[in-house]
C-alpha cells in the first residue's frame, strides 16, 4: 500500500488541514500522519470522520504521499498546490508565511 | 438602473437573516455539513481548494458606482483585497471566513445585491451584451427583459430544483456579444415588420465535455409571451430532463436526444396552456421596468470630435487604446470604453480593492455613475463623452488599467483553474500569463488584430474555450498537466465549436504553440482586413497541424 495520509478543509474558514498521529489537525503536511498499512489507514480514517460528524472538519480524504525521512510530502499538482496556496500568488495561502 | 422596491429590499435582508442564523447552527454543530452544503450554495458559498469563495450575483452585468465600491470594501475588509470577474458577469471573493459570510450579504443588501441563485440546480444569474442600451447597432435594450426574468425566476418555486443549473443570456442586437448560442436558453431581440420588439429563441446550447451550440425553436416571440414561452420550456425540461445521470442533465442533452422539431413541439403545447394567462406580460409593465433604463441626460454632442483626432495623433499608446478599447456609441459625441482587467502578465479578470474603487470613481466622473461587467471578464464605462477619453485614459494609465488589449490576443478569458478551484485538473491562469507575456508588444498585438483565447481549467469549460478561435483545455496525465488546443471555435452569431488540434502540449511548450498558430494566420492572412476566425474558415486546420506538430 502506499503510504497514505489524510487531509480536509477547516470549518471556519475553509483552509486545507491534515490529521496528526494525536487525532488532531495541522496546516502542515509535514505535521500529518501517514499509514503504511490498511489497518493504519482505517484507524485514520475513523478518527476523521468522527472529527466530519463533530462539525469541525469538512469532506476529509485519504491520499498518497511520498516520504522523506519519514516526513510526507505531497505528490502531483492538486496536493502540492493545497499545501502551499495558489501558484499565481505565492503572496497568498499557506506559502506567504513560510517564505 | 433597476432599483429595488420594497419587496425586494424585504426579500434580500430577510434572506440575509435566515442565512445568519443557518451558518450560526453550522458553527454551533447543530447541523451537518451534509445538512448544511444546500442552505450555503443557494447563498452562493462554495468550499474551494484552499478556502470558500462566494459569488456575488451582478444582474446582467450592470453596477452602479456605489455598487462597485461596495464590493471594493467587501474585498478589503473581508477578503484578500481583491475580487475576480468572470464570463457570467458575476464576481468572486475567494477567502472569506464562514461567520463574515453573513456581515458580507448583509452589506451587499445594502446596496441592493446579494448571492441568491449564484450556484445549484436553479436559473442562475441572466447575462446580457455589456453594451446594452449604448451600443450604436442595437435593436432593442437587453437590460428591461433581463430585468424582468430576473424577477420571475428568483425563487421561482417550480424551478428551484431543476436537473441541472440552468443559464439565459439575452442579446440586444444582431451582433451577439452575449454567446446566445452557449446557453441554455439564448434570446436574441428582432423586431417584426411593424417594429415590434422580440426574440428568436434558441435552446439547448451548452459547453462542458458535451459541446452544443443552441437550436432555434421560435424565430419570433412578441415580448409579451417572453414568460409564459420561458416558463413552457423550463416545464419541459424539469420534466424530462435526465435527473439519473449528472453529465446527461443539462438541456442540452435533452433537446439533442429529443430533437429540435419534437422539442419545439412540446415547448408549443406546454405554451398553448399557459400563454394567455398571468404570464402575459401587460405593456404597462414592460413599460414601468423599461422607465428604470431610460437614457442618462446626454448632452447634445457634436459627435465629431477634434481634439481626439489631436491627441491620438500625439500618443501613440492613447491611439493604440482608443482602436482596441473604445466602441461606436448610439448617441453622438460619446463612446464605450472597456476597462481592461487583462494588464500584460496579470491574472485575468482579478481587480483589486483600490482598482475597483479608481474605476466606481472614473464612472462618476466621466459617465452617469454605472459600470458594466463584460462576457470577457473587463469592465465597460458604457456613457464616455469623446472629449473626455484621453483625461479617462490618463486616470486609467494611473491605476494600471490601460492596457489596449480588448479583443486582442492578450484579453485571454480563463477560469480559476487548479489554483483555485476544487474541480480543475489542471492550471489555467499560468498558462494565461505566459501567452500574455509572450504577445505584451503592443505593435505586434495590433498587427495581429481580433482573436479570442480561452482556458479552461477542466472539461467544465468555465472559460468557454470550445467557442474561443484558440482554445485551450487543461488536462491531468499521471499528476502532470498538459493542453489540448482546439481552432475555430466562435463565440459570436456565427457561432462555432472549435476543432482539435491534435495531441496536447506540456506546460512549457503551451504558449509557444498558440504563438506557432498566431504566426501561421499571419502568414495565411489575405491582408490585415481578414481576422483569424475567416482566415481559419478559408484555409482550415490543416496548415496550422502541420506547422505545430512538424518536429515530431
Amino acid at each position: 500500500m502506499p503510504n497514505t495520509a489524510i487531509t480536509a478543509n477547516r470549518l471556519a474558514d475553509g483552509f486545507v488541514i491534515y490529521l496528526t498521529a494525536d487525532g488532531g489537525w495541522s496546516e502542515s503536511l509535514a505535521d500529518a500522519a501517514v499509514a503504511t498499512s490498511n489497518d493504519e489507514l482505517d484507524a485514520l480514517q475513523a478518527v476523521a470522520e468522527r472529527a466530519a460528524r463533530a462539525g469541525s472538519v469538512i469532506g476529509p480524504y485519504a491520499f498518497d504521499v511520498e516520504t522523506d525521512a519519514g516526513r510526507p510530502l505531497p505528490r502531483g499538482r492538486r496536493e502540492t498546490l493545497r499545501t502551499l496556496g495558489p501558484s499565481v500568488r505565492t503572496d497568498l495561502g499557506y506559502q506567504a508565511a513560510r517564505s | 438602473m433597476y432599483r429595488y422596491d420594497e419587496f425586494d429590499h424585504t426579500f434580500v435582508t430577510q434572506r440575509v437573516e435566515q442565512f445568519r442564523e443557518q451558518v450560526a447552527r453550522r458553527i454551533a454543530g447543530e447541523l451537518t455539513e451534509d445538512e448544511f452544503k444546500p442552505l450555503r450554495l443557494m447563498n452562493g458559498l462554495y468550499l474551494q481548494l484552499h478556502a470558500y469563495m462566494l459569488r456575488v450575483a451582478i444582474p446582467y452585468g450592470t453596477l452602479s458606482s456605489r455598487q462597485l465600491r461596495r464590493l471594493g470594501t467587501i474585498a478589503r475588509r473581508y477578503d484578500r483585497g481583491y475580487g475576480h470577474f468572470t464570463t457570467r458577469q458575476n464576481i468572486q471573493f475567494n477567502w472569506p471566513t464562514l461567520k463574515d459570510v453573513p456581515d458580507i450579504l448583509a452589506d451587499l443588501a445594502a446596496v441592493e445585491m446579494h448571492a441568491i441563485q449564484t450556484s445549484g440546480n436553479c436559473i442562475r444569474n441572466t447575462t446580457a451584451d455589456a453594451t446594452a442600451g449604448v451600443a450604436a447597432d442595437e435593436v432593442a435594450d437587453s437590460r428591461i427583459y433581463c430585468e424582468i426574468i430576473r424577477q420571475w425566476s428568483t425563487l421561482h418555486p417550480e424551478f428551484s430544483f431543476l436537473p441541472r443549473k440552468f443559464k439565459i443570456a439575452v442579446t440586444g442586437s444582431g451582433r451577439d456579444r452575449a454567446v446566445t448560442a452557449a446557453h441554455d436558453i439564448g434570446l436574441r431581440l428582432k423586431r417584426d415588420a411593424d417594429g415590434n420588439p422580440g426574440f428568436e429563441v434558441l435552446v439547448g446550447g451548452g459547453q462542458g465535455r458535451t459541446p452544443v451550440l443552441a437550436v432555434t425553436i421560435r424565430d419570433f416571440l412578441p415580448e409579451r409571451h417572453l414568460l409564459s414561452y420561458l416558463e413552457a420550456i423550463l416545464r419541459v425540461y424539469n420534466q424530462l430532463g435526465r435527473r439519473d445521470n449528472i453529465y446527461k442533465a443539462r438541456i442540452k442533452i435533452l433537446v439533442r436526444e429529443t430533437g429540435r422539431d419534437e422539442f419545439a413541439r412540446l415547448v408549443e403545447e406546454e405554451w398553448a396552456h399557459i400563454r394567455d394567462g398571468e404570464l402575459r406580460l401587460p405593456d404597462d409593465e414592460i413599460e414601468r421596468i423599461r422607465a428604470y433604463f431610460a437614457p442618462p441626460p446626454y448632452q447634445a454632442l457634436d459627435d465629431a470630435c477634434p481634439e481626439l483626432a489631436v491627441q491620438r495623433a500625439g500618443n501613440r499608446a492613447f491611439d493604440a487604446w482608443v482602436a482596441s478599447n473604445v466602441e461606436a456609441h448610439k448617441r453622438p459625441g460619446y463612446a464605450i470604453v472597456t476597462i481592461s482587467l487583462k494588464p500584460h502578465g496579470g491574472i485575468p479578470g482579478d481587480a483589486s480593492a483600490e482598482q475597483m474603487e479608481a474605476v466606481a470613481d472614473l464612472a462618476d466622473r466621466y459617465g452617469f455613475g454605472e459600470i458594466r461587467v463584460t462576457y470577457k471578464q473587463n469592465l465597460l464605462l458604457p456613457d464616455v463623452r469623446k472629449g473626455d477619453l484621453f483625461a479617462l485614459w490618463q486616470a486609467l494609465v494611473a491605476a494600471g488599467l490601460a492596457t489596449a488589449n480588448s479583443h486582442r490576443v492578450t484579453d485571454i478569458i480563463a477560469c480559476p483553474g487548479l489554483d483555485y478551484c476544487n474541480l480543475a485538473n489542471a492550471r489555467a491562469i499560468p498558462v494565461a500569463q505566459a501567452i500574455s507575456e509572450r504577445f505584451a508588444d503592443p505593435e505586434r498585438e495590433q498587427t495581429i488584430g481580433n482573436v479570442t483565447v480561452n482556458i479552461s481549467g477542466c472539461i467544465n469549460a468555465c472559460a468557454h474555450h470550445h467557442v474561443a478561435n484558440i482554445g485551450i483545455l487543461g488536462v491531468d496525465k499521471k499528476g502532470k498537466e498538459f493542453y489540448q488546443v482546439t481552432l475555430g471555435g466562435a463565440a459570436d452569431e456565427n457561432a462555432a465549436i472549435g476543432d482539435i488540434v491534435g495531441p496536447a502540449f506540456d506546460e512549457d511548450r503551451i504558449a509557444g504553440a498558440v504563438e506557432t498558430v498566431v504566426d501561421v494566420y499571419l502568414a495565411e492572412r489575405r491582408g490585415a482586413d481578414e481576422p483569424f476566425i475567416d482566415t481559419y474558415r478559408r484555409i482550415g486546420l490543416k496548415p496550422f497541424k502541420e506547422k505545430l506538430y512538424a518536429a515530431h
